[in-house]
């Protein structure tokens, strides 16, 4: 996506519902412009997209490249070194140590701050991605074909969605991962994805399934259809183009929901547990002496925080640039 | 009855303005401020309307027709929409420079709307019953038993049947038609003095059309109010209207009683409105058309805004912008030629 | 007469109301198209008429083969289109297609022009070579009025008079010879509305073009069709040439139609005979015994409920008029 000049986007995003003829007037300028180009100016617009994409970009490389921001070994632990508080005075001094201060066992905390953003970020995105997959897969073909296919998918859907998410996790999670247990990382990590996938995928197909609904009604693809279009073209071309935002838009949001759900079994230790890093772990570590050692907790909750609250704020920015007539 | 000047308001208590029309509304402008720019939606309307009357304001969309009524109404979105200028003045008091309160006793009670969409204008989780009787309730000050009573008179004044047993009907248990029914009840519940209907009937068959013109006629006559009827078809107008107000991009461009605009359009814009119609009584081969488009109201032509689609253009209409011209009667036209048109056999 | 390409025969469509959530039980049937047979003739304009409800927007479906009828069966030059093998009905699709009502909804927004206009060659590539498609979508937004470097552009660029040009564009890509137009003009606005209708009177002469013309508007069908069916409740009631219908209306809904029409001419108003119907159309889940207008007919006897009308020529009707009563009658007066 190049960036054309911005001076004039189109009269049809623009709030004009009683003023159609706004919207009539041809454009002036020869520039094609897809719905997908329009909401991408739309957002670089807005500043809550801006900082989220920002905070977001920089989870992202602590998340691919922790190196960049710390030097410093992670699971290096120096009983010496154990519950000394922050120095404050080490901030903004790449190679350091003991910004944040350290841990019980006298491990860098800011170290396991960057560190820990890696899971979060592997354990939301690969969570949301499958999710869409499975999810938005099984409410295509619901929303398409109707009928059996529709009925069947929508009842096996709400077996799962019935389960409170925190419980389904809980027992899922203790029965292939017993809490005495420890998995090797990898192991762990793809457990509690496909924990949140088989949790998730229901409320990702009913929303596809809704899009697809209405999508299909539409002019355009009874167009497709009569001019002899096969359901493979008509999906691929007609439908799914257009049925997709929302379940980016949930995606986005509930990507922030799923780093936060995350943290959560991780502290209840059925989530992650070591050797993996992860800021739930580190809060968890530091429960127990939040009066003496706060820092402990406090650094990674806040990294928490920001993080989910960022991928809540872009997926707000991403509604409003899919859908202006949600504002 | 194009002979308005006759026919005053009924003496009720009226307040400030002299020999004042019922509702007059005087060189109004109203902006759109988008992110693409501030689109001058309405530039400078004036129109009136008296008891007893029927004025139509016609016009393609984006014209700034509903604009207009949603202005009277007080019921313009801001933003975007903000009024920057002229005045809307009721029995002589200005409705824009009013107090919010004093306004909201006005809306109702001195002028009501009918919109073109009964199912979104009534609220789906109501009874029509319970709407009905809660305005009485709430601006009446009735009991709720005066208020279902009232309720079932105004159902059966507009001609539903069984009106009683429909009270405990939901809007969406109604045909379009009754729907319509219902909201015409609904505005004249308060018993206004002028009626607004925006596109009364274009959600509606033609044989549904009919009876809602001929019961919005009915009523205007039984209750000598005036009416204001927003519409684009030039059929409807024909039948039901007194006066006529062409607009074309947020301007009056002609005003004329109906035989006059119909016999003799003095607007170049009027004239081929007229020209492009298909016609029921008429077999024509090639329809007149009007080339190009609509104004975009962010980027209104110079001088004449309908200069760059008019077959009479000249020079002078993309660099001065016609002023409406009287023509004797109530009638003008905004056009350079308006006189040569009015000459015209 | 010319040779009739389309035929339609007894078409019925209806539609199961259903019941419940997982076992669902058919409590009734929209009866939306009942038994509708028609002609059409090779460059000639068919125009059906009537109100919501009435079964026009089904009986394009079912022309289009968007929807399958309950029975009855539409034969094209001669062959039983809905008795084909899928690669023949893929092949007559290129011969039969379609303009939709709404401009804003009938183009993919996420498509440029170029892709839909392009798109029926992609379905049916043994039409045009690749290399060729480009050049003939230019051409084809030529013809239809647009300017052929708009396309890249996509269609929230274009007003609704535009929009509806790349739907015509679309539909004259395959050179088809039926075209079915379903409101095509409604949605615009008066100025734009002609200068479709025009469009569609010079493309038919152009290409030799048969029209089946389905809209609400009266005014717009006298305009453009050569001939009319009139249609109630899922059945036609009356068929004839244009003058036929508009001059010498046979059955009292036509009649009342008409009349109800508003005319753009105020001195028609005491000129005009006004029939007033009262009520609305009756539901199709429930139509009326025996003839389905007469809960609203002011001409209806003891017959009119048992005895469902046939279309036919009547003694007095020259062309097929289905009521009891037909009698001639003209409520419009023609100048």
């Amino acid at each position: 996506m190049s960036s054309p000049e911005v001076a004039t986007p189109t009269a049809e995003a623009a709030p004009m519902p009683v003023t159609p003829a706004v919207v009539e007037s041809a454009p002036k300028k020869d520039k094609p412009r897809s719905l997908w180009t329009d909401a991408w100016y739309e957002l670089r617009r807005k500043p809550l997209f801006v900082i989220s994409a920002i905070m977001i970009t920089i989870f992202v490389l602590m998340a691919a490249f922790p190196s960049l921001f710390s030097s410093v070994d992670p699971q290096a632990a120096d009983l010496n070194r154990s519950l000394t508080p922050p120095d404050f005075g080490s901030w903004f001094q790449f190679g350091k140590q003991g910004q944040f201060g350290f841990d019980l066992q006298g491990k860098d905390i800011y170290a396991r701050t960057i560190y820990g953003a890696r899971a979060s970020i592997v354990v939301g995105l690969s969570a949301v991605l499958g999710n869409m997959l499975l999810g938005g897969t099984f409410g295509i073909l619901s929303g398409y074909l109707g009928g059996w296919t529709d009925t069947l998918l929508a009842r096996f859907g709400d077996i799962f969605l019935g389960l409170p998410f925190v419980l389904g996790a809980l027992v899922i999670l203790s029965t292939f991962a017993p809490v005495q247990d420890s998995p090797s990382a990898l192991r762990i990590t793809s457990l509690v994805i496909m924990t949140f996938i088989a949790l998730g995928w229901p409320s990702f197909a009913r929303i596809m399934r809704a899009a697809v609904l209405s999508t299909k009604q539409l002019d355009y693809v009874h167009a497709a259809q009569a001019l002899g279009a096969r359901p493979g073209r008509v999906i691929f071309r007609h439908v799914l183009p257009n049925a997709i935002a929302p379940m980016v838009v949930v995606g986005t949001i509930t990507l922030g929901g799923y780093i936060g759900a995350e943290a959560t079994l991780s502290f209840l230790g059925v989530g992650l547990r070591e050797p993996v890093v992860s800021w739930g772990i580190m809060i968890g570590d530091g429960r127990n002496y939040m009066e003496t050692a706060p820092y402990i907790m406090a650094f990674p909750a806040a990294f928490l925080a920001i993080a989910v609250l960022s991928f809540v704020m872009l997926g707000d920015a991403v509604r409003d640039a899919l859908d202006p007539k949600l504002r | 009855m194009s002979d308005i000047k006759v026919k005053t308001a009924p003496v009720q208590g009226v307040n400030g303005g002299s020999a004042s029309h019922l509702l007059e509304i005087e060189n109004l402008h109203v902006e759109f401020r988008t992110r693409d720019g501030v689109a001058k939606v309405i530039n400078g309307v004036s129109y009136h309307v008296d008891a007893g009357e029927t004025l139509a304001v016609l016009g393609e969309s984006g014209s700034g027709k509903s604009v207009t009524a949603q202005t009277i109404m007080g019921i313009l979105d801001t933003p975007p929409g903000f009024v920057t200028g002229g005045s809307i003045r009721f029995r002589g008091k200005d409705l824009l420079t009013m107090g919010k309160d004093e306004r909201r006793l006005v809306r109702g009670e001195g002028i009501a709307m009918v919109f073109q969409d009964a199912l979104s204008a009534l609220n789906p989780v109501f009874t029509v019953g319970f709407q009905i009787a809660e305005l009485f309730r709430k601006r009446r000050g009735m009991s709720r038993a005066d208020g279902y009573k009232r309720a079932t008179e105004l159902l059966d004044l507009v001609k539903i049947p069984a009106a009683k047993a429909r009270l405990r009907d939901f809007p969406h248990q109604f045909s379009g038609g009754m729907r319509q029914r219902v909201m015409i009840a609904m505005a004249l519940a308060l018993d206004p003095e002028v009626l607004i209907a925006d596109e009364p009937t274009t959600a509606l068959d033609v044989t549904v059309q009919a009876q809602i013109m001929d019961l919005l006629a009915e009523i205007r006559r039984d209750r000598n109010m005036g009416m204001i009827l927003i519409t684009h078809d030039l059929g409807v107008v024909a039948d039901v209207a007194d006066r006529i107000a062409v607009m074309y991009a947020g301007r009056i461009v002609e005003q004329a009683d109906v035989h006059n605009l119909y016999g003799k359009p003095c607007h170049p814009y009027t004239l081929a409105l007229l020209d492009s119609l298909p016609r029921l009584d008429l077999k024509g081969q090639e329809l007149n058309t009007i080339k190009g488009l609509p104004p975009n109201l962010l980027r209104v032509p110079s001088g004449c805004a309908f200069h760059p689609r008019c077959q009479m253009a000249r020079d002078i209409c993309s660099t001065q912008r016609p002023a409406l011209i009287e023509l004797g009667g109530v009638r003008s036209s905004a056009c350079h030629f308006a006189e040569e048109l009015y000459g015209r056999e | 007469m010319s040779e009739v390409i389309l035929e339609v025969r007894d078409l019925v469509k209806h539609f199961p109301i259903r019941q419940g959530i997982v076992f669902k039980r058919t409590i009734g049937q929209i009866k939306a198209v009942d038994g509708v047979s028609l002609d059409l003739h090779k460059g000639e304009t068919l125009g059906i008429v009537g109100e919501s409800g009435c079964g026009k927007s089904t009986l394009a479906k079912l022309l289009m083969n968007l929807e399958k009828p309950t029975s009855g069966e539409v034969r094209y030059q001669g062959r039983d289109v809905l008795r084909l093998n899928p690669a023949d009905q893929r092949r007559l699709r290129r011969n039969i297609q379609l303009v939709m009502q709404d401009p804003y909804t009938s183009l993919n927004p996420r498509m440029t022009v170029g892709d839909i206009v392009g798109e029926p060659f992609e379905i049916h590539p043994e039409v045009a070579p690749k290399g060729e498609r480009r050049r003939k979508v230019q051409e084809l937004l030529d013809v239809v009025g647009l300017n052929p470097e708009h396309i890249n552009r996509y269609p929230h660029q274009f007003s609704g008079g535009q929009r509806q040009r790349i739907g015509i564009a679309r539909a004259l890509a395959l050179k088809p010879e039926v075209i079915v137009c379903d409101e095509p003009v409604s949605a615009l606005d008066v100025s734009i509305q002609a200068q479709v209708m025009n469009l569609l009177d010079q493309l038919q002469n152009e290409f030799n073009l048969s029209y089946i013309f389905i809209a609400h508007d009266l005014s717009v069908v006298r305009h453009i069709a050569d001939r009319v069916g009139v249609m109630y409740l899922g059945k036609m009631v009356e068929v004839g040439t244009d003058d036929d219908i508009y001059i010498r209306p046979t059955h009292p809904y036509t009649q009342a139609l008409l009349s109800a029409v508003p005319v753009p001419d105020p001195t028609a108003r005491q000129r005009k005979a006004v029939i007033r119907l009262e009520g609305d159309v009756p539901s199709p889940a429930n139509p009326p015994s025996g003839c389905r207008f007469r809960t609203r007919c002011w001409k209806a006897q003891e017959i009119c409920a048992t005895e469902p009308p046939l279309l036919q020529i009547r003694p007095t009707s020259g062309h097929p008029s289905a009521c009891h009563f037909a009698q001639e009658r003209d409520v419009v007066h023609a100048g």
